[in-house]
């Protein structure tokens, strides 16, 4: 598989290109005579999570006159996503196509994209390759774990025993990564936080998510956050039985009116309006559009119940310090096997956290 | 050391009565149908049709009970469907079943759309923990009614079947046809009746799963629990009561994986997770040669022939 | 059947009196045919119920589905693990067997063969060599995990519908321990795949089409099966031991040899499907090769009514449906359940049209009263 090494420099211009496309209305650019966005979707659009996170944002770009948004939910990582964007190509003469799922990409996106030259398709992680990868794909992608290294901290100073639980769905590199910083949060407030990590095996398993959920607190846990694609479940059962939780993907306040601490949410709509924007000017859409805290490609739910007035002071002041760039991984760090896996400070975007195999000391769980 | 394990034991304890609801309603609901001669492969249709009636309905009413009645009804019908098709000469049970496994999980995608984004009023829970101080135990006792249910479900079929004009119909109905129309019986009126009342059961099975355990509605929400009660029945060898201690270890074996990584031991997960599966071919693999297997097994039901 | 050996003395139905076999041909075209009317009229009443339009709705299927040289590939593309598929469980079934174990033995079937392909790429084998090693090794894998099945239900007495079923979600979770474990490919961080096989190795579309091979390995296979099962003594001893185990005992066949053959043929099947989505679609083995194939299999297989030619057309059928169900969801707004409500609809109908054969008045054959 590819992997794309970023430079902090490109990512700094597209988030400069965020923000003066965000400054922009949409509606004022000279709309050419209408052009056409396919998304694409692994899930159900409406799962308070990753899938609704994106279809979230196609609904505002739905409304910008000249644009007209093709979607379809449910495809699975297989050669029917193939078949979906080619469709929305010649059926729909689809002029972008957005596939946000993950394992869409490689051979998918990469085959249609080199069979269609003339339509552009951006995926959401971060894979396109400048050297090897066709110029119509392209990728874009939030750092989420900014957004739940505020989680971590807001909930290390919510938390009574410092006990934290995340359930994630699989070992990959985006939920360490993001299970990592939630501990990394955690323990900037307080060195003595944990957290205690379950993997389910599976993106979507409503029971095994509950009964994970169960365990943790059993286990003591008493915030529960989660990376996994639909985080209802989580939140409710921790509501339910008492303890605060931290969101994952979408607003999710409304699920835990007692216990909401904060919650980790990607902002598609600035890289999205990037895109409607470039195209009806006749613009190259940019091929690569990656960020965090300091371009406003991700956010932290509005505080709720759960939250300490401590909690929401020093999770504004860490959101401050992410848009100043200020590192999340500073070593020397250990993983929970004694090894030193990061020795300095490392950049948020450094490309060597794109290769996250590995959960910090602190963490209580296994990969394998 | 003796902490975790008491830990996990608790877990299991909690797991097994938690998980082991739906599995054991349609478990029951299947029994009842085999036992008249007939497989409604399709339960998980109505436990996935069910979940979604369930919680649309509690969600309109605001009355969690009228949805577990409304996800009753729901299962009804279409097991009834299934009962009047399979009437029809040359048709195949089994396939029916799994059409309407088909048409239930559509159906219930199609119309539940709406259902997955807001909060419906949940069932209760009887606190059964509350002699014990310790936190632990008073969690793993909290415990639904509708399991309740599903154990008085699982005596009153056992007592029925084996005690009454009823039960004695349906076995001769199940175990030989012929016999049962030399007797004056309608075959497929007994078959139609018991294959409706199995639907109901697995109808509040899925009310269970969007009403309280889990308790949300959501597409991926029942993973293949109704076909694998479904399954269970055969393990279970057609008896009532042995589905209650099926549905049960089916449940605690669920529990053990996330238990297991909640006291940090967590290497080979995946197989923690797939235990009630592999435990169960393991069961079946040791236990099926019997003799009394075979004897059990409803003589009419195209499955074990 | 009573009402049309009454009818068959009529002077006026002389005239289509046909042979058995014809008769027989023609039912099987003509209750098929009118079962997928009848199923389009109630969707179509169902459709209006909701005020949709039904004949937008159909003309959407045509077009997505079949109209253009892009729709049709689509559907052919689709329809080509189902006929794996649907094949890996009609066979068993002809002697009687409930399989539902396609799923487990095609996705364990596609990790062998990714995985003994590895050694094969990294030592420069080549590929006109190597992919039929990585299809040996898919259905060697596919055919000794379904194998199990038919040998536990034959030597233990395990019922084979509930260890199929059973050995299905072993096998997924065998799969992800494999590919997140020891065979996990270092650069797949996100998600967890064995080595990517590279270009050369995957095995690419027909001439002239965007559909893969596997398409034409099923209908070959198709063809073969068919062949099997109804011109060869191991088929004609199938279907007695299918039609009545006690007799085809007494008969002295090897019901026990016969189960577990069908079921390691069904799971070569499958197995080969696995093939395919590794070396045509994915490249590697991962995660998605549990992509249900299995399972729609398990209905392609009883609308073909076990016939393995006929497991073609209806595999065609599937794949047109899910090749048309984006534009369902992009042009009239409908969620993508939507297809799975007419797929239902059309399995009961087409259930309920087995009722008719050998009962339609009009093809009473000499020999009518005979057929059961």
């Amino acid at each position: 598989m590819t992997m794309t090494s970023l430079s902090r420099r490109s990512l700094l211009k597209s988030g400069a290109a965020a923000l003066a496309a965000s400054a922009l209305p949409l509606g004022a650019a000279r709309a050419q005579d209408g052009i056409t966005i396919g998304a694409i979707y692994v899930g159900p659009r409406d799962d308070f999570g990753w899938n609704q996170s994106h279809a979230a944002a196609m609904d505002i770009l739905r409304e910008v006159p000249g644009v007209s948004v093709v979607e379809e939910e449910n495809v699975p990582e297989t050669d029917a996503v193939a078949k979906s964007m080619e469709s929305m190509i010649n059926l729909d003469g689809a002029n972008l196509i957005l596939a946000t799922s993950f394992g869409y990409y490689n051979p998918f996106v990469l085959d249609v994209a080199a069979k269609y030259p003339e339509v552009q398709l951006r995926h959401c992680a971060p894979l396109w390759n400048p050297d090897t990868d066709p110029k119509n794909a392209g990728s874009y992608f939030s750092y989420l774990n900014q957004a739940h290294y505020v989680n971590g901290v807001a909930a290390g100073l919510s938390s009574a025993s410092g006990k934290l639980g995340f359930i994630a769905a699989k070992p990959v590199q985006t939920v360490l990564s993001n299970c990592n910083s939630f501990l990394l949060g955690a323990r900037s407030v307080n060195p003595n936080a944990t957290v205690q990590v379950i993997f389910t095996g599976s993106w979507s398993m409503p029971v095994r998510e509950a009964e994970a959920t169960n365990a943790l607190i059993d286990a003591d846990c008493d915030v529960i956050s989660c990376h996994v694609d639909s985080p209802k479940v989580v939140i409710e059962t921790a509501e339910a039985r008492g303890v605060k939780s931290c969101g994952h993907n979408a607003d999710q306040r409304a699920l835990a009116p007692n216990g909401f601490i904060t919650g980790a949410e990607s902002k598609w709509s600035t890289t999205y309006k990037i895109y409607a924007e470039a195209l009806m000017s006749g613009e190259t859409v940019p091929n690569l559009i990656a960020g965090g805290y300091h371009n406003d490609m991700v956010m932290n739910t509005p505080f709720g119940a759960g939250a300490t007035p401590e909690a929401i002071t020093a999770a504004g002041a860490a959101i401050e310090a992410l848009k100043g760039g200020k590192p999340i991984y500073v070593g020397p760090l250990k993983d929970n096997t004694g090894k030193l896996v990061i020795e300095g400070e490392m950049d948020n975007y450094a490309p060597e956290l794109e290769k996250m195999n590995y959960l910090l000391d602190g963490v209580i769980g296994s990969t394998t | 050391m003796s902490d975790a394990i008491f830990m996990v034991l608790m877990a299991m304890l909690g797991g097994a009565i938690r998980v082991s609801t739906p599995f054991l309603l349609v478990a029951l609901g299947e029994t009842l149908t085999e036992k008249s001669g007939r497989i409604n492969l399709g339960l998980e249709g109505n436990l996935v049709l069910g979940a979604m009636i369930a919680y649309a309905t509690s969600y309109s009413t605001g009355s969690p009970w009228l949805g577990v009645l409304a996800a009753g009804l729901a299962g009804m019908v279409l097991s009834a469907g299934h009962g009047w098709i399979c009437k029809l000469p040359k048709v195949n049970d089994i396939a029916v079943g799994i059409a309407f496994m088909n048409l239930g999980t559509g159906l219930a995608f199609f119309f539940g759309k709406p259902f997955i984004q807001p909060t419906a009023p949940r069932l209760d829970a009887i606190a059964l923990g509350a002699w014990s101080s310790n936190p632990q135990v008073q969690q793993a006792l909290k415990v639904n009614p509708l399991f309740f249910v599903g154990l008085g479900l699982a005596v009153l079929l056992w007592w029925m079947l084996k005690n009454t004009r009823w039960g004695l119909i349906i076995r001769m109905t199940g175990d030989s046809a012929a016999s049962a129309r030399a007797m004056g019986v309608s075959v497929d009126r007994v078959r139609l009746l018991a294959t409706s009342a199995g639907g109901f059961f697995a109808g509040i099975g899925g009310a269970f799963l969007s009403l309280y355990y889990p308790g949300s509605w959501s597409e991926s929400l029942s993973s293949g629990q109704g076909l694998m009660a479904v399954a269970l029945v055969i393990f279970a060898r057609w008896n009532p009561i042995r589905c209650v201690w099926a549905a049960l270890l089916f449940g605690a074996s669920g529990a053990l994986g996330p238990a297991l990584q909640s006291i940090g031991f967590s290497k080979g997960y995946y197989f923690f997770n797939a235990a009630p599966y592999i435990l169960t071919l393991v069961i079946m693999v040791l236990s099926a040669r019997s003799q009394k297997a075979a004897h059990e097994a409803p003589g009419e039901l195209s499955i074990v022939k | 059947m009573s009402l049309s050996s009454a009818t068959s003395d009529l002077p006026a139905r002389r005239k289509l009196r046909l042979d058995p076999r014809s008769a027989a041909l023609i039912e099987a075209s003509v209750i098929p045919l009118a079962a997928l009317l009848a199923s389009a009229l109630i969707f179509s009443l169902f459709l209006t119920l909701l005020g949709k339009d039904p004949i937008r709705f159909f003309a959407l299927v045509w077009t997505g589905g079949v109209a253009s040289s892009f729709s049709f590939q689509n559907t052919l593309q689709r329809a080509a693990p189902l006929i794996l598929t649907g094949l890996a469980f009609a066979v068993p079934a002809r002697i009687g067997m409930t399989l539902l174990g396609a799923e487990g033995a095609l996705v364990l079937g596609g990790l062998a063969s990714a995985l003994v392909a590895i050694p094969m790429v990294l030592a420069g084998w080549p590929v006109w060599l190597g992919l039929p090693i990585m299809a040996l090794a898919a259905m060697a894998v596919g055919g000794v995990w379904m194998g199990i099945a038919g040998w536990l239900r034959h030597y233990r007495g395990v019922n084979e519908t509930i260890s199929s079923l059973l050995l299905t979600y072993i096998a997924v979770a065998i799969m992800n321990f494999l590919v997140e474990g020891v065979f996990r490919d270092p650069g797949s961080t996100n998600k967890a795949s064995t080595m990517p096989l590279g270009p050369d190795w995957r095995i690419g579309d027909m001439p002239g089409t965007s559909v893969h091979w596997g398409l034409a390995a099923g209908v070959i296979i198709a063809v073969l099966l068919w062949v099997l099962m109804e011109r060869t003594t191991f088929g004609f001893a199938a279907r007695i031991a299918g039609g009545n185990l006690r007799a085809a005992q007494a008969q002295g066949l090897a019901v026990g040899k016969l189960a577990v053959a069908s079921c390691a043929i069904a799971g070569a099947c499958a197995g080969l499907a696995g093939f395919f989505e590794v070396t045509a679609v994915h490249g590697q083995a991962n995660a998605s090769l549990a992509a249900q194939y299995g399972f729609t299999g398990i209905l392609v297989a009883f609308l073909a009514r076990q016939n393995p030619l006929a497991v073609v057309p209806v595999a065609l059928l599937f794949g047109a449906l899910g090749a048309s169900g984006g534009l369902i969801q992009r042009r009239m707004d409908m969620p993508d359940a939507t297809m799975l409500v007419l797929q239902g609809i059309i399995f009961v109908t087409l259930l309920v049209s087995e009722t008719l054969y050998g009962r339609l008045p009009f093809l009473s054959t000499e020999q009518a009263g005979d057929r059961t």
